[in-house]
């Protein structure tokens, strides 16, 4: 892993592929990235960036809980995931809070009881792995529940596709012709806990947020067509991930932040040069020079 | 072509009540529409006419009282795309990537299968719905690129595909150019003519007295319903919007 040794472009990228945890690393991350970005073409237009980081930081205590209890920690982390959000539902109604005070109430206070929990359970649990992720040592099993999940959330996606686009767009539209919109709205949220739960493997709890809101916001600046916009935010989420492992691989860095910080670059990429919507319309631009 | 019985109500609610958290927003209110009735809808803001259009498409429970659409519960009516509801500009998104044609799609979801795939007949319905409100040259537009008036007729349209025999406006004429207002009255008169009955809320005066049959003038509750003729009076209006004059509200001539 010394720098000297990619010379080339193509060592550069062929030189990881050799080690069985880069590629497995590889082909983890582009899968998880996949359906973090297509749940967040939704997410973003829904509005519901804040929920995805309450989600996102609730899930910790069921991971604990589930590795203590030898349980598929996807299956406590789902749990704890939906739970908080029904919890900030009912808090929301029943007193006179404010709602985004309840969502940062209610989800610190979970993720406080995960690390609460990692001090006292006695066990292998990583706590560093949880909270900022280890895409290069992803085990077997984790890969397969990875699998499994991620094909579910992609399959629920794309059978609810319209209805979810609807949703977000006008609930009341869809509610006066007969659409079930509480259905949809917990679709969307097991959705979302589904793809926390996946992504939290790359990026760790701390960083799933930006993996769940920036695809879609970077696709929202440059499109206005909502395939589109769900493409663009698969592919960049993609890219991200395997820009951000082999980043880190060649310099050491940590890898979860790597791929948060390359979406973040490609997001701002597109915030000042988006052909419409950026800050410089390169559109305007080149019209000039005709 | 079904046959429209004109005796039967469209919409019967029977003193209904809905509140949120404890907080009434409308109580006992009455209404009842016949097929070809047009209704203005007027009151103050906060007077609960969002409120009465959210209990009749069921996007609100009613806590008392009762709903009858065609005779049915409401949840038929929205299995049967018995409503349409056309929302005011205020209350979509006009920065959602969507285009006119998908919009429009919309109003077909109901009847379509699962994966919302459109038939024929709903490809038809759509491109029949967008020339009646003259938007065919913007199929393709994102919404977020038309006029005000050309989005208020995108959800007409929406609602002409869903073809609904019930319309609920919210300010149909609110931040419209004069085109799409002189389209839409014509779109009233068809609808009239039709059989379709529409309950249109508003703030203009003039287009009570134009379009509608009926009004129905709440504050919280029904202060007057009947014949625009009879009910409209400067006192009935007066006591709706809270003891202010009508003719501060609306100049001297009404």
């Amino acid at each position: 892993m010394e720098l000297c040794s990619f010379l080339t472009l193509d060592s550069f990228i062929t030189d990881p592929l050799t080690h069985d945890f880069m590629r497995k690393a590889l082909l983890m991350s582009s899968l998880v990235a996949a359906v973090c970005g297509f749940l967040s073409s939704y997410l973003t237009l829904k509005g519901w960036a804040l929920m995805g980081d309450a989600v996102s930081h609730s899930v910790m205590p069921g991971v604990v809980v589930a590795y203590a209890l030898g349980l598929p920690f996807s299956l406590g982390a789902f749990i704890f995931g939906v739970g908080s959000v029904a919890l900030i539902g009912f808090i929301k109604q029943k007193s006179r809070v404010k709602e985004d005070t309840v969502i940062g109430l209610v989800f610190t206070g979970f993720f406080a009881l995960g690390i609460v929990l990692v001090s006292k359970i006695k066990s292998n649990i990583d706590l560093h792995s949880i909270l900022f992720g280890s895409p290069l040592g992803i085990s077997l099993s984790d890969v397969k529940q990875t699998i499994f999940i991620s094909l579910l959330v992609v399959i629920l996606l794309s059978i609810f596709r319209k209805d979810l686009m609807l949703y977000c767009f006008d609930p009341r539209h869809a509610k006066t012709v007969g659409i079930n919109v509480f259905f949809l709205h917990y679709l969307l949220l097991t959705c979302l806990s589904l793809a926390a739960v996946v992504g939290l493997q790359s990026v760790g709890i701390i960083l799933v947020v930006a993996m769940l809101i920036t695809p879609g916001a970077t696709a929202y600046l440059l499109t206005d067509k909502f395939d589109n916009m769900t493409v663009i935010s698969v592919l960049s989420a993609i890219i991200s991930s395997l820009v951000g492992i082999y980043v880190s691989f060649w310099f050491d860095l940590e890898t979860g932040g790597s791929i948060v910080l390359a979406q973040t670059f490609i997001f701002l990429f597109a915030f000042l040069f988006a052909p419409r919507y950026g800050i410089f319309k390169l559109k305007k631009l080149f019209a000039g020079y005709k | 072509m079904e046959t429209i019985n004109y005796q039967n109500f469209r919409i019967e609610a029977e003193n209904i009540c809905v509140d949120y958290n404890g907080k009434v927003a409308l109580y006992d209110a009455n209404l009842r529409l016949k097929p070809g009735q047009i209704c203005g809808l007027v009151g103050m803001n906060g007077a609960g006419k969002t409120t009465f259009f959210n209990a009749l498409t069921g996007f609100v429970n009613i806590s008392k009282g009762k709903i009858r659409i065609n005779g049915e519960s409401v949840r038929s009516a929205q299995k049967d795309q018995t409503i349409a509801y056309v929302p005011q500009n205020e209350g979509i998104d006009s920065q959602f990537p969507i285009s006119v044609w998908d919009v429009v799609m919309m109003g077909r979801y109901g009847s379509m299968n699962i994966f919302r795939s459109p038939r024929e007949s709903d490809v038809q319905a759509v491109k029949d719905a967008i020339e009646r409100v003259d938007l065919t040259d913007h199929l393709s537009t994102p919404i977020g690129n038309l006029s005000g008036g050309q989005r208020k007729r995108t959800f007409l349209a929406r609602a002409i595909a869903q073809r609904a025999s019930i319309l609920l406006l919210d300010e149909p004429f609110s931040g419209v150019d004069i085109r799409t207002e002189k389209l839409i009255s014509e779109l009233f008169i068809q609808f009239k003519n039709e059989g379709k009955t529409i309950l249109l809320s508003t703030h203009d005066m003039m287009h009570v007295r134009e379009f509608c049959d009926l009004v129905l003038l709440i504050n919280k509750t029904v202060v007057a319903y009947g014949e625009t003729s009879e009910v409209f009076t400067p006192e009935n209006i007066t006591t709706t919007f809270g003891g202010i004059s009508p003719d501060f509200l609306f100049g001297p001539e009404s």
